[in-house]
């Protein structure tokens, strides 16, 4: 018998469809169920964040950039207070240091904690979604007691931070790293071995290490490829070269890898966040800038390990209150780039596996 | 067809409105019609409610599964809370997409929808309670029960969607390869009650729970873990709910449909899941025999406890993809369900069995 010829179709994904994350549009090429080619088309939330910027004193531009990804915000506060910092050579006070750490950590925890709901959803297990969500809920409402914000948090600004703990958020802090390791655990224990959740992920939508070098990709991705690399380590800011833990690296760049080191990255967060909690020393929270402050003209690119890879800020000024250019970098914008090649000749259940594993959100593609 | 009923505790009621509408004057093939028109929408009445009782009892395990509460507003921990939303479905305008294929894509709900009901002709719901005791019973149950597989492909097909026509196909390649698996394991009990008809099995295990299938049958468990998966498959239930897989292809077959044509397909899952577990129940679980309490009601326990399961399932397991689907039906469940079969087959023959 002849092969039975038959014909490709094309099908949009998105831009709303459950399995997306947001407004992405991917524009598959399918064989029957085998995706053939993927086209991504971006654009559908794209707010204009970097020309307002320009339009705004630098302090003014903190809120704005909370917009740019708001599902670890506290990373683009921190990225753009950074780099104003560097521009105006403003001297940050040691505890807001250690409060940025603690805030940067447990929002990358937070961050984590909704890729392990929202990818067990996207493969059909309706349960962690909730459990993910349960235990974030302890952070956001450490960030709630702090700044008042459950989302965009507007905590970090150029100079330190903007107001102090309150006395309580010791103790809950580590109350809520206590349960969250725990429960860390019965994550583990319902996914991890399930022969389901193995045959899902498992050497599915295998990243070889160059491809993703050559597409920029960063962060956990990067990692789970077998790239032992991470900027908090690698080209340290704020004070994270004080701490004591370790980059987790896997070698296969597979789902289940990356999948695996989201839950590894969890437990050194909490080491890290641990270590500064206990370090946290006495003092100013906020150098003492005027809110109309004129950096001297010039260029910076400031760059944090955000949970979604490397996120950059870069900064053109000439001399005024308020930037000539703002470029922002978000992670996700180079995996959705490098998905068509790697993603394709899968079945569509394995794309949507990919797509949820590389962690892509679209505000941060889009900006 | 009404002197069969004889022994029958339905025909009490069948006896009686006959004799009540003869007093009324009306001839005899009206009266034959009128009363088995009155005894199916009985049935169907109580389906109905089973159905929204399910719905609403998925929902709260659901929720308590995931540590929330699920409907709460409306009525004691939301009670009616199905019986709103079906009230909600049935004022929805009727939202049609313009190049539909209209024959096919206004009839897939009801074909589904009437399929799903098809198999309680046979169903003892209890001592004497059934509504037709036909010879061929188990045969006929599956015969009908994959009918589900045509209207989901008409829905497909219908509604000029290719999600849907994804979803449609997805259905047909799994309900006739989760179909061998589960024949192969109910013919293992029908090996030993040595009949299709469903009271002489349910009767040949009467007694303590000893002499239940599961436990009588030399692979009784194997028989049934096999049949349990085959009927979730069959159900469209996750792990095996690929057809309507959300997160690939947004609702599946049921895409374009909305309003009561929703509401049909959505009440016939769960009657379909009711149907699958009541099966269960009756091959392997005794059907109505059991002690003290009457026999509706012990059918009745049995079956939630099955649907339980069922549900246990949905809110634990990913999602399996479909060639995995098929691989896991091909080359473990046919061979394993034959394997049980031709063993238990032998062992029936030599005598090994009690």
């Amino acid at each position: 018998m002849g092969k039975l010829k038959t014909e490709e179709f094309v099908v949009n994904m998105g831009p709303v469809h459950p399995a997306t994350h947001g407004v992405c549009r991917l524009m598959l090429t399918m064989d029957g169920e085998k995706v053939v080619k993927i086209e991504p088309v971006i654009g559908y939330l794209h707010r204009a964040i970097e020309k307002i910027c320009e339009n705004r004193t630098y302090p003014q531009c903190i809120p704005l950039m909370d917009r740019f990804e708001y599902v670890t915000s506290m990373s683009t506060n921190q990225v753009f207070a950074q780099a104003a910092e560097r521009l105006a050579g403003i001297e940050v006070p040691e505890r807001a240091e250690y409060l940025r750490v603690i805030m940067l950590e447990l929002n990358r925890i937070a961050s984590h904690l909704i890729f392990y709901g929202v990818t067990a959803m996207d493969l059909g297990a309706l349960t962690p979604f909730l459990y993910g969500l349960r235990e974030r809920e302890y952070i956001v409402d450490l960030f709630e007691m702090t700044c008042g914000q459950r989302l965009t948090y507007n905590y970090i600004r150029v100079g330190g931070v903007s107001r102090d703990i309150p006395p309580q958020f010791v103790p809950k802090c580590r109350e809520a790293l206590k349960i969250i390791g725990d429960k860390l655990r019965d994550y583990e224990g319902l996914l991890n071995e399930n022969p389901i959740w193995l045959r899902r992920t498992r050497g599915i939508g295998h990243l070889p290490a160059d491809l993703a070098i050559s597409y920029g990709v960063s962060g956990p991705v990067l990692r789970a490829s077998g790239v032992d690399y991470d900027i908090r380590r690698d080209d340290p800011y704020s004070i994270y070269d004080r701490f004591d833990w370790e980059v987790p690296v896997r070698h296969n760049g597979d789902c289940y890898d990356r999948y695996l080191l989201r839950l590894d990255e969890i437990k050194q967060s909490i080491k890290i966040i641990e270590q500064a909690l206990d370090g946290l020393p006495e003092g100013d929270i906020k150098a003492k800038v005027s809110p109309n402050f004129k950096p001297p003209a010039g260029e910076v690119y400031s760059r944090v390990e955000n949970s979604r890879g490397e996120m950059g800020v870069y900064i053109q000024s000439d001399g005024t209150n308020k930037p000539l250019r703002v470029k922002c970098r978000g992670g996700s914008y180079n995996q959705l780039q490098a998905l068509p090649h790697f993603g394709t000749d899968v079945l569509v259940a394995d794309l949507v596996a990919i797509f949820a594993t590389l962690d892509i959100i679209l505000p941060e593609v889009d900006r | 067809m009404g002197d069969n009923l004889g022994n029958l505790e339905l025909a009490h009621v069948f006896y009686w409105l006959r004799d009540l509408l003869l007093a009324t004057g009306l001839t005899e093939p009206w009266v034959t019609i009128v009363t088995y028109t009155a005894l199916g929408a009985m049935m169907f009445g109580v389906l109905a409610l089973l159905a929204l009782f399910l719905v609403w009892w998925e929902r709260k395990i659901g929720g308590h599964i995931q540590q929330r509460f699920g409907p709460m507003r409306t009525g004691w921990h939301g009670w009616y809370q199905t019986v709103m939303d079906a009230l909600k479905l049935l004022q929805k305008e009727d939202v049609v997409v313009d190049k539909r294929d209209k024959f096919v894509f206004f009839w897939a709900p009801v074909v589904c929808f009437v399929a799903a009901f098809l198999a309680y002709v046979v169903m003892p719901f209890g001592n004497r309670l059934i509504v037709a005791d036909l010879n061929i019973g188990i045969l006929y149950i599956m015969a009908v029960t994959t009918f589900t597989v045509i209207s989901l492909l008409m829905a497909g097909w219908g509604s000029n969607n290719k999600y849907a026509l994804l979803g449609g196909l997805r259905s047909a390649a799994q309900v006739v390869s989760y179909e061998v698996p589960m024949v192969a394991s109910i013919l293992t009990v029908i090996v030993y009650a040595g009949s299709l008809s469903m009271v002489d099995i349910v009767e040949a295990q009467s007694g303590l729970f000893i002499n239940w299938n599961i436990f009588r049958l030399p692979f009784g468990p194997i028989a049934f873990i096999v049949y349990i998966i085959a009927a979730t498959a069959e159900a469209n239930r996750t792990p095996f709910d690929i057809p309507e897989a959300e997160q690939e292809l947004v609702a599946g077959f049921n895409i374009e449909y909305s309003g009561m044509k929703f509401a049909m397909f959505f009440l016939a899952e769960f009657v379909n899941m009711f149907t699958v577990s009541a099966i269960a129940v009756t091959l392997f679980f005794g059907g109505w025999n059991g002690v003290f309490l009457p026999s509706w009601l012990w059918f009745l326990l049995k079956t939630l406890g099955v649907v339980l399961l069922l549900m246990l399932f949905r809110w634990t397991y990913p999602r399996l993809r479909v060639d995995q689907l098929m691989e896991f039906a091909w080359k473990f469940l046919v061979p394993l369900a034959f394997a049980n079969l031709i063993l238990g087959s032998i062992m029936k023959y030599l005598g090994w069995y009690w």
